[in-house]
């Protein structure tokens, strides 16, 4: 009787072993596919695919996709469903740092691992890190301290800011002005314009022209970026008082919108098509066969170097929410950006950066790296994991 | 702060101004004439700065320009025809309704149609420098803008005041059973006058294309300020709307001067005020 049992439990037990190995490693991904940030969303969506294809030939994989929205509200009740009614093993997603911040503690409290790859918002992996949340794109912060060094070391000396009057417009240039005052340099004014609802820079150039400035380092993303690098050339301000910023106001996205008024404009991020090392090439290659020759942006990078952690962890032999959980927080590889890992006080991506200038090749813009900044860890604040 | 800033901040307000007059012109235009909210202007808008942007890519800004209002007309007779029509009557609860979720199925359908990403359009090079004035440089293309709003306002006045189509639209607003036993085809009038309205949609689009981004959503974050500068001048009057653009544009620009960290709440607190003070509005329309 006690041996019938024993086997029937032995049975029990390599049934359900070899039932985990039947089943497919299941991956919610959530993205905005509609509303203001669908590009973003689609971009890293290929982006993760491509990685995929590309890292986890052969393993068992299956997606559930869902539309973020970049409503922090909807996106919470999708990241239930796909938790707790598709019982994924993993997430992966988040454009907007509002969903992140609204999904962390549900995130946190269902064990459940996320790979970010974009939402840059600092708190996420510092004060409010989780050990089951990893970053795979930048903090704001992240992308901005070491090019405040830059710009001082480079005789840039009086700089006047502009960003969008939120908490990534905030942080990104905080990031900035803290090194670079750091280094010597001065902040001669700057300005938080109405997030979104800032159409006519006008106003605010005519304050930074004034200001007496050497430079204007500025943030602004997606249509806003667009109008922002537009207006600062028609006012011809580009001439006497270039223009910096993180590399989002560039981004090769949506920089064809920009046309000539983006040429000479210097920014600084963790990803350009034009990085020199052959990963970066052969990833530029087939992402632009797959896209109509178009180039990937440092949102494709973040789904694609996600996918890649995301692989190594299962192909390393992780196969639940927790294995999977711990093996991203020790992941460490070379990318099309050089050598990413991930930062285990934080788990945010440890990378290096460039500098880059939008010039013009022949007909089309494209972007000339000018420095390699070296890859810096986060202050991990009151973050322990 | 020298008189050059201020020159150069005034021509700034000046041309936020024209910009949002020639926005809420066409809605305030039909509000006036037919009494229907168009909550879709914002989409209409966004529709001709589409079309103008793919046609000056391969023709030239100015063709774009030129078909772009048309473009949007003719998605303003098909609107007209197959759901405006029917929705005349209906109050103005159910209008604000169906354009309201006409806004969203038309910004879906223009992302089938162009993509999600931003489409380029660049300010044509006869206007793409500086212009001097006063020793105050100020881009071209701006002053193009102001051209454009006030020729729009000149027009849309002759036409109104002093042409027979005028005072039969003036007739309609006014009395329409009675401008109907007149002999004025009523009905055929407020059709071609949302047509125009839309036109004038499409015209903004374009003109605020080069100046701003293509981006699908433009049409919904430009409906808000549109509405306040025809709710702060009156629905439905000329007046109204080029007072309330001017009242808009001043605040705004010199909101974010010298109050910047107010900048965004300034225009609702003048809105609160007015709509306490004078709920029609500055100058509302006499007609209705």
């Amino acid at each position: 009787m006690k041996k019938t049992a024993m086997i029937s439990a032995l049975t029990a037990g390599i049934l359900s072993a070899s039932m985990a190995n039947a089943e497919p490693t299941k991956i919610g991904v959530l993205l905005p596919f509609s509303g203001v940030y669908a590009a973003l969303g689609k971009e890293i969506d290929a982006g993760f695919a491509l990685g995929m294809e590309e890292f986890g030939a052969g393993l068992d994989i299956e997606y559930v996709r869902e539309d973020s929205e970049a409503d922090p509200g909807k996106s919470v009740a999708k990241a239930r469903k796909l938790v707790l009614q598709d019982k994924v093993d993993v997430m992966t997603g988040l454009v907007s740092s509002a969903v992140a911040g609204a999904l962390r503690d549900f995130v946190h409290g269902a064990k459940v691992p996320l790979l970010i790859t974009n939402a840059g918002d600092n708190s996420v992996t510092g004060d409010k890190c989780s050990p089951y949340i990893s970053r795979f794109s930048f903090s704001n912060g992240q992308i901005n301290r070491p090019m405040g060094t830059w710009m001082a070391q480079n005789g840039i000396k009086k700089v006047y800011t502009l960003a969008p009057d939120y908490t990534a417009g905030r942080e990104m240039i905080e990031g900035f002005t803290g090194t670079f005052e750091a280094a010597g340099g001065e902040i001669v004014g700057g300005e938080y314009t109405p997030f979104r609802k800032t159409k006519d820079f006008g106003p605010y150039l005519a304050k930074a022209k004034a200001s007496g400035a050497d430079a204007v380092y500025s943030f602004y993303a997606g249509g806003e970026a667009i109008a922002f690098v537009k207006q600062y050339d028609s006012f011809g301000l580009g001439e006497g008082m270039p223009l910096y910023g993180s590399g989002f106001l560039t981004s090769p996205l949506y920089v064809n919108a920009e046309g000539d008024a983006a040429v000479g404009v210097t920014t600084v991020l963790h990803y350009a098509p034009t990085i020199d090392n052959e990963l970066n090439k052969a990833f530029v290659q087939k992402f632009q066969s797959m896209n109509d020759g178009r180039s990937p942006s440092e949102f494709a990078v973040a789904g694609y170097d996600a996918a890649q952690a995301l692989a190594l962890a299962i192909k390393g032999g992780a196969t639940d929410r927790a294995s999977i959980a711990q093996a991203i927080s020790k992941v460490s590889f070379s990318g099309p950006r050089g050598m990413v890992s991930i930062d285990a006080k934080t788990n945010n991506i440890v990378q290096p950066l460039y500098v880059y200038e939008t010039v013009k090749n022949g007909d089309k813009l494209t972007q000339k790296v000018v420095a390699q900044l070296p890859s810096e860890q986060d202050p991990a604040g009151n973050c322990s994991l | 702060m020298d008189t050059s800033f201020w020159i150069l901040q005034l021509l700034n307000a000046l041309q936020l101004s024209m910009l949002l007059f020639l926005l809420s012109v066409g809605l305030t235009v039909i509000f006036g004439l037919m009494h229907f909210v168009n909550l879709a202007h914002g989409a209409l808008y966004a529709f001709g700065a589409y079309v103008a942007a793919t046609i000056a890519a391969s023709m030239g800004y100015w063709v774009g320009l030129f078909i772009a209002p048309l473009a949007v007309a003719v998605l303003g007779l098909v609107l007209y025809q197959f759901l405006i029509k029917s929705m005349r009557s209906s109050g103005p609860m159910a209008q604000v309704l169906v354009t309201f979720g006409l806004i969203f199925a038309l910004l879906d359908i223009t992302r089938i149609i162009w993509g999600d990403l931003a489409l380029a359009l660049d300010v044509p090079e006869i206007l793409s420098g500086r212009i001097d004035f006063f020793g105050v440089e100020y881009p071209a293309y701006r002053y193009f803008v102001m051209f454009v709003g006030l020729t729009a306002l000149v027009l849309l006045n002759l036409v109104l005041n002093k042409t027979q189509i005028g005072a039969m639209i003036r007739a309609g607003v006014d009395n329409d059973k009675m401008a109907a036993c007149l002999g004025i085809n009523v009905e055929r009038l407020f059709f071609s006058v949302f047509c125009v309205g839309c036109a004038l949609a499409g015209l903004a689009g374009a003109v605020a294309a080069p100046l701003l981004s293509v981006v699908p959503e433009m049409g919904l974050e430009i409906l808000i300020p549109t509405l306040i500068v025809i709710v702060i001048g009156g629905l439905g009057s000329l007046k109204g709307a080029i007072a309330g653009s001017l009242i808009y544009g001043f605040v705004q620009t010199f909101g974010s001067v010298f109050a910047p960290q107010f900048a965004s709440v300034v225009i609702y607190l003048l809105l609160a005020f007015i709509l306490v003070t004078k709920p029609a509005g500055l100058f509302p329309a006499k007609g209705g």
